[in-house]
């Protein structure tokens, strides 16, 4: 049966064909099997990352810009003080 | 007989073999109706939760989640409304790994997006926020 096979499969220039089948098949069925993408991954996550912590840089801005008006009423205070000194003579 | 055997062995690995092309060709997905809703609520929610991974109270667990980790920092009159909005930030963010697998055709890559997840949230997080270390102690950045 083998044998009966595999002379038709000679005769009619199978085997290639076959070979290339089953090399196919292979390779669909370890492809089709595909891992967890870690890099694709990576990079999704840090795109959702960068736009979840938006707001955050916002606020982190304000946060700046809160430290700064505590600049600004700090240097207020000292021109205050300036002036204070300035009128105390 | 054995034509057709053939014939069929190579259609069946042919069509198994352009699926599999389209698949892995086929970027990693992330743009959902859901997944674009929970990243809204996230970013709405952030601007609440970034002053408590400032002073620490907050920090990035390993397993892409946040904690209150030193509820000492918290004043008593905030302490309530940082465990809601831990426990959301929480629902959110396991949702969001939930949905991406899912966007995916891939429940089962949950745990690999929320661990990749994880390790990006450190990566990005501000310095001086604190972060879980895979011991499972906390480190500050």
């Amino acid at each position: 049966m083998v044998t009966r096979l595999f002379t038709d499969m000679t005769k009619n220039d199978f085997l290639p064909a076959g070979l290339m089948a089953a090399g196919l098949l292979l390779a669909g069925c370890v492809t089709i099997n595909i891992y967890f993408p870690a890099a694709a991954a990576e990079k999704v996550a840090d795109k959702i990352i960068e736009e979840v912590w938006q707001a955050g840089k916002g606020g982190e801005e304000n946060g700046k810009s809160g430290r700064n008006i505590n600049d600004k009423t700090d240097g207020k205070t000292d021109s205050k003080t300036d002036k204070t000194d300035k009128t105390k003579p | 007989m054995c034509k057709q055997l053939i014939n069929f062995l190579m259609l069946t690995a042919l069509i198994l073999f352009m699926c599999a092309g389209t698949a892995t060709a086929v970027d990693f997905e992330a743009n959902t109706p859901a997944v674009t809703r929970l990243k809204q609520n996230m970013q709405q929610r952030h601007s609440q939760l970034a002053p408590f991974y400032d002073s620490g109270a907050v920090g990035l667990t390993r397993d892409g989640l946040v904690a209150l980790r030193d509820a000492n920092a918290v004043p008593l009159s905030s302490r309530q409304s940082v465990n809601s909005l831990v426990t959301a930030e929480n629902q959110d963010r396991n949702a969001l790994y939930r949905e991406i697998a899912l966007a995916n055709n891939h429940p089962e890559w949950e745990e690999d997006i929320r661990l990749t997840f994880a390790q990006r949230w450190t990566a990005s997080a501000r310095s001086g926020w604190w972060y879980q270390q895979g011991n499972g102690s906390w480190q500050k950045k």
